[in-house]
């Protein structure tokens, strides 16, 4: 029994830094509709400076007054990341929104690296809160207790401002209807940013909060991520009562399986995610998002048209000089392109979903480390050979994504993505967790290709031939009745459902043929490497491949292979500066406001104006 | 002779307010049927109901004698019922044949068929119904970039392309200029007597209503108050109470 009682206080505890930072990310979200991924960031930012804070201010006073200070600059900082970076955006489509953010938390990675440095940082003990209290015999630190005592306040506080000042109301009357809210003269600019600014401050003072007992490290923004999103998604986006109450949920839950079953605790928090979503898709205090929210920026998506004789003459010309590649290229350049190759696969089978289907999965990397890992088990333990594995890759991944569409299509927009991202959660949890059968943080080594593929050059030739084939396979469905189907369900599924065509089966059936194309990718890339690590499956990869297509240009054919080979390409170079996630997010923040349509789009646009190609529109 | 759709004791309550009471009528063949009515009379509700889009708290509807109940809008309309809405539903990333020819492909049911090329299947049939509709010239042209008017006339060859029967038309001239307007509902009219289509159209303007209409229903606050010729209606001492004032916003002060 005390065992039991200390097991939730410090569940309790736990969930004082993750409800600040959660329930800032839901206001945002409830506000301005947009889900900020760099709220990790700004966590991660208001431990920092909290911790030189903690250095330069004396005493109880001074260790509380950084706290309170860490919040009030990281704010600060919201503030200037939401006017430069979000304003452009709030009216853009989600993906949009993603990557800029995604630009952000680069940014921030290498800003706080350059500052305080590679090394973690150990937080200093709150004076006065150093020791533990015997509470039936088990030890509970005093810290612990002040946080447990803390949060209710923070949380009775952000009650208050919302629910009794002219800013809450407000703010309440702007996540029910922004427009509205703009009509009656406020001036929704300023009440964005605002609420920008609280938001990240209570992600600051989470960050800052939580010194005593957590410290910083560079790799704590993407860690919390996924915890808050999970409590946010569960509790209901936008809702302050659902973060406190999912916070307290997942932190009590965690603390628990540490104990009973340490191997499965994340594992058992996205279980719960997936349940709670089951039965209320919504969460547990969220509203019906409405589909159309967000608007589309940029021109309309144009018609599109199998390649003419040129570009086919130019993509087999093209072809022509990757075959001959092995004749004039070192082994470094052949095994170069087949990861290029393998990659371009990926953001293909991303792109078709993304481009052709307008569905927006965050969660991509499932199907792709899905087929590695499928690969990989059938090597290790069935000893299958490669043929036979690189057939059953995809068919994996491909199950996999009936599953996985069957929950997620019952959603749409934001929820959608965050359900996608949120089973690829599970499945990399599932992975580092379940150590025996995956060899968790270490993954499976020696899963090599068949003797005959062993050689650099015929495996670059192997790879040549199914990453192509599966190209040409995403495109030519693209122009098939099947993939106008899916265009016609994105367009319109009203009409589509008026003349007959199951939109929602051919959304299922589209993400299940990207899944398996996916895990065709995650195949051979398990073979060109030898090996395979969780981290195929993390966030990290999943945002790779949308930043891809984004830079590609979503609306473009070609976007998602052309992104994959610029981004990949280029990726050997930029690595080797020391801070080439700085310029990279910057690179892709610049991108999202002033190039919209990618790549692809705006060379196209920019081969229409001086001539080179034809407008079809145009009229002379 | 079985009217092509029959439609009794049609009700449908949203909590406590009766939004459509107790309907009862048919639509033969050949017949342009105008369903009018002051706004929040029902007819957005009735015609949902009769598309599948919202069941029905009771009654029942028949095509051709056979029970439509319970059927969502995909079965309905590959029983022969096309559609157009209120506010125009096209595929902006097509081009305008296109929009037809997804129609024409979900017809022959070959929507998960992935061997041809979209774009070169049924193309004929659909310029033909381009042409019908007076579209074809604007066939290649991309569908964002249309005129309103033009992807009224769009959607109605997308209709057509299921070879219905029975066509709904909600509101279908409106958001049209004056001119415009006419030229559809004359269109319309055209095809009813030539391919032996039965229409039911709710409309808002009466020049229209009163100008093709075969039949007029008059619906009010969920109840239908009179079903006669162009001439009964125009006479018709309720109607004019209902669209003259009195009739809806003052009964129950």
């Amino acid at each position: 029994m005390a065992f039991f009682i200390a097991q939730i206080l410090t569940g309790l505890a736990n969930a004082s830094a993750l409800f600040m930072v959660a329930a800032g990310l839901s206001l945002i979200f409830g506000v301005t509709r947009i889900v900020n991924f760099a709220h990790g960031s700004f966590y991660m930012l208001g431990a920092y400076i909290g911790y030189s804070l903690m250095q330069i201010l004396p005493g109880a006073v001074g260790f509380w007054g950084a706290i309170l200070l860490a919040g009030v600059a990281v704010g600060l900082i919201g503030v200037i990341v939401e006017i430069c970076v979000l304003r452009p955006v709030y009216r853009a489509p989600e993906l949009f929104q993603l990557v800029a953010t995604f630009g952000v938390i680069l940014v921030i990675q290498d800003l706080t690296l350059m500052v305080w440095g590679p090394e973690d940082v150990l937080g200093p003990r709150a004076p006065g809160l150093r020791g533990v209290i015997r509470i039936m015999g088990e030890p509970v630190p005093k810290y612990d207790l002040a946080l447990i005592a803390i949060t209710p306040f923070v949380a009775l506080a952000l009650w208050y401002l919302i629910a009794r000042t002219r800013m809450g109301v407000l703010v309440r009357a702007a996540t029910q209807d922004r427009e509205m809210v703009g009509a009656l003269g406020v001036n929704q600019a300023w009440l964005f940013t605002g609420v920008f600014f609280l938001g990240t401050a209570l992600a600051g003072l989470g960050g800052a909060i939580q010194l005593p007992k957590g410290g910083a490290d560079l790799l704590m923004d993407f860690n919390i991520l996924t915890a808050i999103f999970v409590v946010v998604v569960i509790g209901g986006m936008g809702s302050l009562p659902g973060a406190y109450l999912a916070a307290v949920l997942i932190s009590v839950l965690n603390v628990f399986g540490v104990a009973y079953l340490p191997q499965s605790t994340l594992v058992l928090m996205f279980v719960v995610m997936v349940i709670v979503l089951m039965v209320r898709p919504y969460g547990l205090f969220g509203r019906e998002e409405v589909a159309g929210e967000h608007g589309q920026i940029g021109e309309p998506e144009r018609p599109i048209k199998p390649a003419g004789l040129t570009t086919r003459l130019v993509v087999l010309a093209g072809l022509a000089v990757l075959a001959f590649l092995p004749l004039f290229g070192s082994s470094f350049a052949q095994v170069l392109v087949t990861d290029i190759l393998i990659f371009c696969l990926f953001a293909a089978s991303l792109h078709f979903l993304l481009g052709m289907g307008g569905l927006v999965s965050f969660g991509h990397a499932a199907y792709f480390g899905g087929g590695a890992y499928a690969a990989a088990l059938l090597v290790t333990y069935a000893g299958t050979p490669m043929e036979l594995v690189l057939l059953l890759a995809p068919i994996a991944a491909g199950l996999a994504a009936v599953i996985i569409g069957w929950v997620c299509l019952r959603l749409t927009g934001v929820y959608f993505a965050m359900l996608t991202l949120a089973f690829a959660q599970l499945l990399w949890s599932l992975v580092f967790q379940w150590g025996e059968v995956t060899g968790g943080d270490d993954g499976m080594v020696d899963i090599w290709p068949s003797d005959w593929a062993s050689d650099t050059t015929a495996f670059f030739y192997l790879t040549l031939l199914l990453s192509v084939g599966g190209i040409l396979m995403l495109r030519h469905t693209a122009h098939s009745p099947f993939g106008y189907a899916l265009r016609a369900a994105r367009d319109s599924a009203r009409q589509a459902e008026a003349t007959g065509i199951d939109t929602k089966r051919i959304q299922w059936v589209a993400f299940a043929f990207a899944g398996a194309m996916a895990g065709l990718a995650g195949g051979l890339f398990v073979f060109s490497k030898g090996s395979v690590f969780p981290n195929e499956l993390e966030i990290a990869k999943s945002f790779d491949a949308l930043i891809v297509v984004f830079l590609g240009g979503v609306k473009t054919l070609a976007g998602g292979v052309v992104g994959g080979a610029a981004l990949k390409g280029a990726e050997d170079y930029i690595t080797r500066f020391e801070y080439w996630r700085l310029v990279l997010g910057i690179t892709i923040i610049l991108v999202v406001i002033m190039a919209p349509d990618g790549i692809v789009g705006s060379l196209r646009r920019a081969g229409e104006r001086i001539g080179l190609i034809r407008d079809p529109e145009a009229r002379s | 002779m079985t009217p092509v759709l029959d439609v009794r004791n049609l009700s449908r309550a949203f909590g406590a307010i009766q939004a459509v009471d107790n309907v009862s009528f048919t639509l033969a063949k050949g017949e342009l049927l105008a369903l009018i009515g002051p706004n929040g009379a029902g007819k957005s509700t009735c015609f949902n109901m009769l598309m599948g889009q919202l069941k029905p708290s009771s009654g029942a509807v028949f095509l051709n004698g056979a029970p439509l109940a319970g059927l969502g809008p995909r079965r309905i309309w590959r029983k022969g019922v096309g559609r157009t809405f209120q506010i125009t539903a096209t595929y902006p990333s097509m081009t305008v044949v296109e929009n037809v020819q997804m129609a024409l492909i979900s017809y022959h049911n070959r929507t998960y068929s992935v061997l041809p090329y979209a774009h070169r299947l049924y193309r004929d049939q659909a310029l033909n119904l381009l042409a019908l509709v007076g579209m074809a010239d604007q066939a290649d042209r991309h569908s964002a970039v249309l005129a309103y008017g033009d992807l009224k006339r769009l959607e109605l060859a997308t209709a057509l392309a299921g070879d219905p029967g029975v066509l709904l038309m909600d509101e279908p001239t409106a958001g049209m200029a004056p001119r415009e307007r006419i030229a559809l509902m004359q269109l319309t009219a055209d095809i009813v007597s030539e391919r032996g289509v039965s229409v039911l159209f709710t409309e808002h303007d009466m020049d229209v209503v009163f100008a093709h209409a075969h039949r007029i229903m008059v619906l009010n606050r969920g109840q239908l108050i009179a079903d006669g010729s162009v001439e009964t209606i125009r006479n018709d001492a309720r109607v004019q109470e209902v669209y003259l004032g009195g009739g809806t916003v003052f009964a129950d002060a």
